[in-house]
């Protein structure tokens, strides 16, 4: 310990870049510490459980139009996967749709016009409205027009206005505001969650998205939607018949295709996160059998994972927290050259206190010990002045660059740690030499 | 008592192919509390002598013994034991660590010791031996604010921290003005009449050897057993392998 406080400036120098490694070191993993974190929490507000089934891929002579460009998901797929997965918790049809909404003079176009069911809040968190409430079951068998709305298009429309019970009108179709949601914010892929309007899916479907479409023939629309008209049983459809109608005999004669009644997507909430494969199993198999696809058939219909989007966001912030640590564990062995280049150069300096050292009755290993500790001693120092740059570093990024820092006690450990590990690799070449020095020679050495 | 014996001693160097011997058959033997001055030329196997009689070096053939113990074929820990124990050394020039206290560089042998003093326990004893050699009042000084007869002094004290029964001292004064050399001459007198520590005193200079009771003269590796060589000198008297008086 002399040793090094005999020459105070000398073993500043050299542990230079032990001490710059370990603040790199500690700096990096406490950035890192911070991303990964923030990651964590995003997940769980974006509800880490949710599924989304698509419909799937569709193809002509082999030219694939992509996803939801077929029509393969129905409602009754949605109740299906409520009913019989027992993994799931909750599920909802999502019927989009693309429109501007105009109230008074004023216009805007939500990102996201989502027709759904109640249960749409339920997967997503998101219960507590602002004011009013939403539409329920009842709404979206009654095919209402109702709508709830979120906070920046009721900002956009209504400015300072009470949206409650104010009528708006989506591509025509005029719908009563209900409710207004409470804020969210941004997601994690900086989409405006608050720019939405929800509304009976139904409503939606048959109002707003087959309102510029024509009419088509009761032959062949499906019993599903007789179903959903619940208001035909009373008040039967008067509209005037383009054509004459196909009798029951003619009908089987030429089998029109069926349109289903599709939705978009479904929307799945499984029972917790750790049951989402489960759920997905489930969900695969259950369709695989509704839609009567063969066993070498491919699925008509695809399952994302929305921690599909955090893995992989999460991967890739850890790819790039460990090559920046591989970087810093370079500088690190830098470092450790110089470690061993200055004890080097100090065995050969202090050949003479060596040899006095054997004369006095050192032994090899005596001598071994003395300048290995030396070297370990000054890597720790090192260290510890490198663990106190590194936290300032982190403390400084974050509150300049406002990037999430966490402390990181598994860093300081490892800092240590690899501080006393470079200490003794590079260090024991020196000591070594300096053990093997013969003491008659050291002793007359210039 | 006998404290060293050498018995036939040889010591051969093998540079590359050939064979350099350097002591060809060396015997000697001192007793305990003699003051010895050894003399030679150089090339005369001196150093050597001085390296095997210090127990830095084992010899060829031969066998050693000190202190009743056979050194010469032991392993360098234990050689380097033995000299902690039982040998003390002296440097011409000093070998004093830098940067550090007197009272410090007089205590760094017992780190090396295998019965480990307390703290309070070495200090002690190194204050004792710094008072002894007249140094009690610069306990902390560094070598660079001594003398050069002050920091020889300390080094006379570093070398006696584990009371062994050989001093050996390598040119002691070689670095130091005549009166001071005179002073450390006299330390190794008093060290050796009131202590009894047998010395042992390497030297070329004659007037050094004065100060020994008896003087060995080593000559192309071996002991001059008294016969006269080249032109005799005003102050050498010859010396033969037993012979113990010498006119002072």
């Amino acid at each position: 310990m002399h040793a090094l406080r005999r020459n105070v400036m000398r073993s500043v120098l050299t542990c230079l870049g032990i001490i710059i490694g370990i603040a790199a070191v500690i700096a990096m993993m406490e950035i890192g510490q911070g991303s990964s974190s923030l990651i964590e929490t995003t997940m769980s507000k974006m509800g880490a459980d949710n599924l989304i089934v698509f419909p799937g891929q569709s193809a002509s002579g082999g030219v694939s139009y992509g996803i939801g460009s077929a029509v393969t998901l129905t409602p009754d797929d949605c109740q299906a996967i409520l009913r019989e997965c027992t993994a799931v918790r909750n599920a909802a049809p999502i019927v989009r749709a693309n429109a501007q909404v105009i109230y008074g003079n004023r216009n805007w176009s939500p990102q996201n016009i989502n027709g759904t069911t109640p249960a749409y809040l339920d997967i997503h968190d998101w219960t507590q409205l602002a004011e009013g409430d939403m539409f329920t079951d009842q709404d979206v068998r009654n095919v209402s027009k109702v709508c709830v709305i979120g906070q920046t298009v009721a900002r956009e429309l209504f400015e300072d206005e009470d949206p409650l019970g104010k009528e708006l009108r989506v591509q025509n179709v005029s719908f009563k505001v209900v409710g207004v949601l409470g804020a969210k914010g941004a997601n994690m892929m900086g989409w405006d969650q608050d720019d939405v309007l929800l509304a009976p899916w139904t409503t939606i479907k048959y109002r707003v998205n087959n309102s510029g479409s024509s009419s088509t023939s009761k032959a062949s629309s499906s019993s599903i939607t007789d179903q959903v008209n619940t208001l035909n049983q009373l008040y039967p459809n008067q509209s005037v018949q383009l054509y004459p109608q196909l009798s029951t005999v003619q009908q089987a004669d030429q089998p029109q295709p069926v349109r289903f009644t599709n939705v978009s997507q479904v929307l799945v909430a499984a029972n917790n996160p750790e049951e989402i494969p489960l759920a997905m199993r489930q969900i695969e198999e259950l369709l695989r059998e509704r839609h009567r696809l063969h066993a070498d058939q491919p699925d008509d219909f695809h399952i994302r994972d929305l921690t599909e989007f955090t893995k992989a966001m999460s991967s890739m912030t850890s790819t790039m927290t460990n090559l920046l640590l591989c970087v810093a564990l370079i500088s690190l062995i830098v470092g450790g050259v110089g470690i061993m280049n200055i004890m080097l150069v100090s065995v050969t300096e202090r050949t003479r206190e060596i040899g006095l050292r054997m004369a006095v009755g050192a032994r090899a290993r005596d001598i071994l010990r003395q300048f290995l500790v030396e070297a370990v001693v000054l890597c720790l120092l090192g260290g510890a002045a490198g663990i106190l740059f590194g936290r300032g570093g982190s403390f400084a990024v974050r509150k300049l660059l406002h990037w999430p820092t966490e402390v990181s006690v598994p860093a300081i450990i490892a800092a240590v740690a690899v501080s006393a590990g470079v200490g003794l690799v590079f260090g024991y070449y020196p000591a070594w030499k300096a053990s093997q020095l013969d003491p008659i020679e050291a002793l007359r050495y210039e | 008592m006998e404290l060293i014996r050498l018995n036939d001693i040889y010591k051969t160097y093998h540079v590359g192919e050939v064979d350099v011997p350097v002591l060809k058959g060396v015997s000697v033997r001192i007793e305990r509390g003699e003051l010895v001055a050894l003399m030679g030329a150089s090339g005369s196997g001196k150093s050597t002598l001085m390296n095997i009689l210090g127990c830095l070096d084992h010899p060829t053939s031969g066998q050693h013994f000190l202190d009743g113990q056979e050194v010469s074929n032991i392993s360098s820990d234990e050689r380097a034991m033995v000299r902690n124990r039982k040998i003390g050394f002296v440097f011409q020039s000093f070998n004093l660590l830098p940067r550090t206290s007197a009272l410090e560089n007089v205590m760094m042998p017992l780190s090396y010791t295998a019965t480990h003093l307390s703290e309070k326990e070495a200090r002690a004893r190194a204050v004792d031996l710094l008072g002894l050699v007249g140094l009690a009042d610069r306990l902390d000084h560094e070598p660079s604010q001594l003398s050069g007869g002050q920091q020889q002094r300390v080094a006379i004290a570093r070398a006696l921290i584990n009371h062994p029964p050989l001093l050996f001292a390598d040119e002691p004064t070689g670095n130091l003005d005549s009166r001071t050399s005179e002073e450390v001459l006299r330390m190794f007198e008093k060290l050796n009449q009131e202590e009894g520590i047998t010395i042992i005193i390497v030297t070329h200079d004659s007037e050094v050897a004065r100060h020994a009771r008896r003087i060995i003269h080593i000559r192309d590796g071996i002991i001059d057993d008294g016969v006269p060589f080249a032109k005799p000198s005003r102050h050498e008297p010859l010396a033969s392998l037993e012979a113990v008086a010498v006119a002072k």
